[in-house]
């Protein structure tokens, strides 16, 4: 009874979609307020139905309810609560309903808390968000109902896949979705804009604030997704450039550079059509995503079942939402205004060349994650495109980014001097050539692309801190003028250091993980002892656990460094009886310096274990730099002038509209 | 031309969307197995001492559907999957055992505790056959016709959801 409720609810949320995308359409157009204002109150509605929906499937999750296929196919009564909670969103059917969810929940934050929105503008926004809800409701109802029953019901599941029942995986598709689908809030802001035929400094503020939550979601999302690939697949690595980890990356790329772009438009009033261009290509990319892991066109780890009827039908969307978008560009964006001119050594320029490397990095990622299936509908032969191909495209692309960066962020608006940005950043200059050198000389004179790497993050950080110090007058200024200063900056500008800081810390912790990793694979007898690094490592044995829904095989390491221990590492092989599959568990023991890893093999016939064992250097600063990023944009969101109502909007209240309430904190 | 610009990420996704479309008619999950829907490679495997059979051979295959199950002592998989193969013989097809990468002793001392289910066992010590039967790991089960032909291959452990969907469906086909 429960399920048809949530089944209920989903044609519901269907109805009040195709109300929310076209009314306000027609309202906007006719200046008709009812029907404008009827896009905020169908958002809501459709966030209630869709809520009740995705409650209807979790609880028919947890109470283990098997008369649901996707429950049967998914679930099974011996698996611990969480994971039968986060099994909702462990397949296909379930994932597009939390899709839904928060792209119903995006829809209803825009129709409560855009109150500074002009009515016309933001009656606009939610219909395109309501078009997209109803493109995807209509793809849930007619091919995925996640409510199908199935009689007789079976007396037990079939079980979610092991390596999916895992906490950094309960949490990362949630993260991931908030990412990809607060994006389309930046897409209908830019659809109304194209619509109307008007991008302006107000338009990039009120987007802003969209683009920011969507940035830091997508970068959690991926950063947890990596860290779970890190220590759940066993081989080390933390990116594989895996087709499905790519579909994620490349909406962020699109967006951060959509970050900077906005900026311009915000302060400049210029880079207008190229920032309304990024603003769809972002949302586009996390559409491409979603046809690559649900249709079947790729294999990968993390790709959901295949379907081609499935495929068909997100094609038939694709090419709705995002061919229809690219040609309303082309036919609207040619006529808007140009806005002031620039120099190309300013903020401007730098933001510029900012985009411009990311977009291509972009492409360069999307070309890498197709050109398989293009050979191959070309009639070549199946291959696959790895690590090789991105290292010697991304690589290069990324290395004049980063150093641009702390100048970018120094220049001045409009006409910038190099000379002048050097001269404060004089320190972090100093100080990356000094850190490279002590590389070479002291560390090892051979890896010149370490010693690169460490520069680079020395770089961003010292130049992200002396840029910040500088603008206080940290050290040139009396102690109660730099506190005062420093008072007085905007929280936008300690979220660009932060932010950029993060980015070396992340530097470091890639470039120590991917040129000092140390690893060794050789066959242990219980007792035995050998050495990585500085570490004796002593092969305690192995030994049988029973896990709530698996058995595994535990050995023991007890690692010491000069007779003193370190830590005792347990490194499993679990079997999991109902889904028929095994996971490895590496044993891990994280410090600030280095992961010792160790990941337990096959017994060789004569008594022995294969083991593999590794020491990553720094490989904790990877996802603390992400966290960083992320702290930053966070940071980014407090900045007050998000909140205060742009100028227009000022004027508009002037004029007396009446569907205007104050807007928050001015 | 300024106007020419602004069509270009259209047609850029045209392009894209083409190939997606294309793309979607292929099956990507069908790892090119040369084996598959060919006569079963060549050759002779001696018997495990103590076995009362003279070992496996390709000549062994044929005659009637049958299955050809790669197992070793020291998986654990095949500990998992072992009572289904009781049970597949128990049932009356027949099944052949090769025991991959194994010490003899150890592979009867395995056979003595979980029970024999095999017509014939094959000692494949090196792990020579099993290369020529592009063997990834073990457990493997092979489905072989009557003609000795190769028509399906199982990688990992059987479940009993296999036999129901796959295994026994197949077998049932090539009977008739």
């Amino acid at each position: 009874m429960i399920a048809e409720l949530g089944h209920f609810a989903l044609v519901m949320a269907l109805g009040l979609a195709i109300a929310q995308g076209s009314l306000p359409f027609l309202g906007a157009a006719r200046h008709d307020l009812a029907l404008m204002r009827l896009g905020s109150t169908a958002a809501v509605g459709q966030l209630a139905c869709v809520t009740l929906a995705l409650a209807a499937l979790t609880n028919a999750y947890v109470t283990s309810d098997f008369s649901l296929l996707n429950v049967y196919e998914n679930s099974h009564s011996a698996k611990p609560l969480l994971y039968k909670i986060s099994g909702v969103w462990g397949n296909h059917e379930g994932s597009l309903v939390l899709w839904v969810w928060i792209l119903a929940l995006f829809g209803a934050a825009v129709a409560l808390f855009g109150r500074n929105l002009p009515l016309p503008f933001k009656a606009r926004t939610l219909a395109v968000q309501g078009l997209i809800g109803t493109g995807f409701l209509l793809f849930m109802l007619f091919t995925s109902n996640p409510f199908e029953r199935l009689v007789p019901a079976p007396l037990d599941g079939t079980g979610l896949n092991p390596i999916l029942q895992d906490p950094g995986l309960a949490f990362h598709p949630p993260m991931l979705y908030l990412g990809y689908v607060g994006l389309s809030v930046t897409f209908s802001f830019a659809m109304a804009a194209l619509i109307e035929g008007r991008v302006d400094a107000s338009w990039a503020r009120w987007v802003r604030p969209w683009t920011l939550v969507a940035w830091v979601a997508l970068t959690l999302g991926i950063a947890l997704g990596s860290w779970w690939a890190y220590y759940e697949l066993g081989w080390g690595g933390w990116w594989f450039w895996d087709p499905v980890e790519n579909a994620s990356f490349m909406p962020w790329l699109a967006a951060t550079a959509l970050l900077h772009s906005a900026i311009v438009v915000e302060k400049r009033d210029t880079l207008k059509s190229w920032t309304i261009l990024l603003a769809i290509l972002a949302f586009s990319l996390s559409l491409l995503g979603t046809f690559l892991v649900r249709s079947g066109v790729l294999t990968s780890v993390h790709a959901f079942a295949v379907d081609p009827s499935r495929g068909v039908f997100i094609l038939a969307l694709l090419v709705i939402a995002i061919g229809g978008s690219l040609a309303m560009f082309a036919l609207r964006a040619p006529a808007m205004q140009p806005g002031g001119h620039f120099a190309p050594v300013s903020r401007e320029g730098g933001l510029l060349l900012n985009n411009l490397l990311l977009a291509t990095a972009t492409a360069t990622v999307l070309l890498g994650t197709l050109y398989p299936l293009a050979l191959e509908v070309v009639g070549g032969a199946k291959i696959s495109v790895g690590p090789p191909f991105f290292n010697a495209t991304f690589v290069p692309l990324m290395l004049p980014l980063l150093l641009a960066v702390p100048i970018g962020a120094t220049l001045a608006w409009k006409r910038g001097n190099l000379m002048g940005a050097f001269r404060r950043l004089r320190l972090a200059v100093a100080a990356a050539l000094a850190t490279m050198a002590l590389y070479l000389v002291l560390v090892s004179p051979q890896s010149l692309g370490a010693a690169l790497g460490f520069g680079l993050a020395v770089w961003l950080i010292g130049g992200s801190v002396t840029d910040l110090a500088a603008r206080v007058g940290l050290l040139e200024l009396a102690p109660g003028r730099t506190w005062q200063r420093l008072k007085g900056l905007p929280a936008s500008a300690f979220a660009v250091t932060i932010a950029h800081a993060g980015l070396g810390v992340l530097i470091v912790g890639i470039t120590a993980s991917s040129t000092l990793q140390e690893e060794r694979l050789l066959a242990m007898r219980p007792g035995e002892t050998t050495t990585i690094g500085r570490y004796e490592v002593r092969f305690a044995g192995v030994d049988e656990r029973q896990g709530p829904n698996y058995s595994a095989l535990r050995a023991t390491f007890e690692t010491t460094s000069g007779g003193l221990p370190v830590a005792t590492l347990h490194s499993e092989k679990r079997f999991f009886p109902v889904e028929g599959q095994p996971t490895t568990e590496a044993g891990i023991h994280t410090n600030l310096w280095r992961d010792l890893y160790f990941v337990l093999g096959d017994r060789t016939p004569d008594g022995a274990w294969a083991v593999r064992l590794y020491i990553n250097p720094f490989v904790i600063w990877i996802w603390g730099g992400v966290g960083i990023m992320a702290l930053g944009g966070l940071v980014s969101l407090l900045d007050r002038r998000l909140r205060v109502g742009a100028p227009t909007t000022a004027a508009a209240r002037r004029g007396g509209r009446p569907d205007l309430p104050d807007p928050v904190g001015a | 031309m300024r106007r020419l610009l602004f069509v270009v990420p259209a047609l850029v996704f045209v392009a894209i969307a083409g190939f997606l479309a294309i793309g979607l008619t292929r099956d990507p999950s069908t790892l090119p197995s040369a084996l598959l829907d060919r006569p079963a490679p060549d050759f002779a495997l001696p018997p495990l001492p103590g076995r009362d059979d003279a070992g496996f051979a390709r000549a062994d295959l044929g005659g009637g559907p049958m299955l050809v199950n790669f197992f070793a002592s020291w998986c654990v998989p095949c500990r998992i999957e072992h009572p289904i193969i009781d049970r597949l013989a128990e049932a009356g097809v027949t099944v052949h055992g090769i025991n991959y990468k194994d010490k003899p002793e150890d592979a009867l001392a395995w056979l003595a505790e979980l029970g024999d289910p095999f017509a014939r066992v094959g000692r494949d010590q090196d792990g020579r056959v099993g290369i020529d039967w592009g063997v990834y790991g073990v457990p493997e089960t092979y489905v072989i016709d009557a003609d000795g032909t190769i028509v399906h291959k199982h990688v990992g452990p059987l479940q009993p959801r296999d036999l129901e969907r796959t295994i026994l469906p197949l077998l049932e086909s090539l009977k008739r």
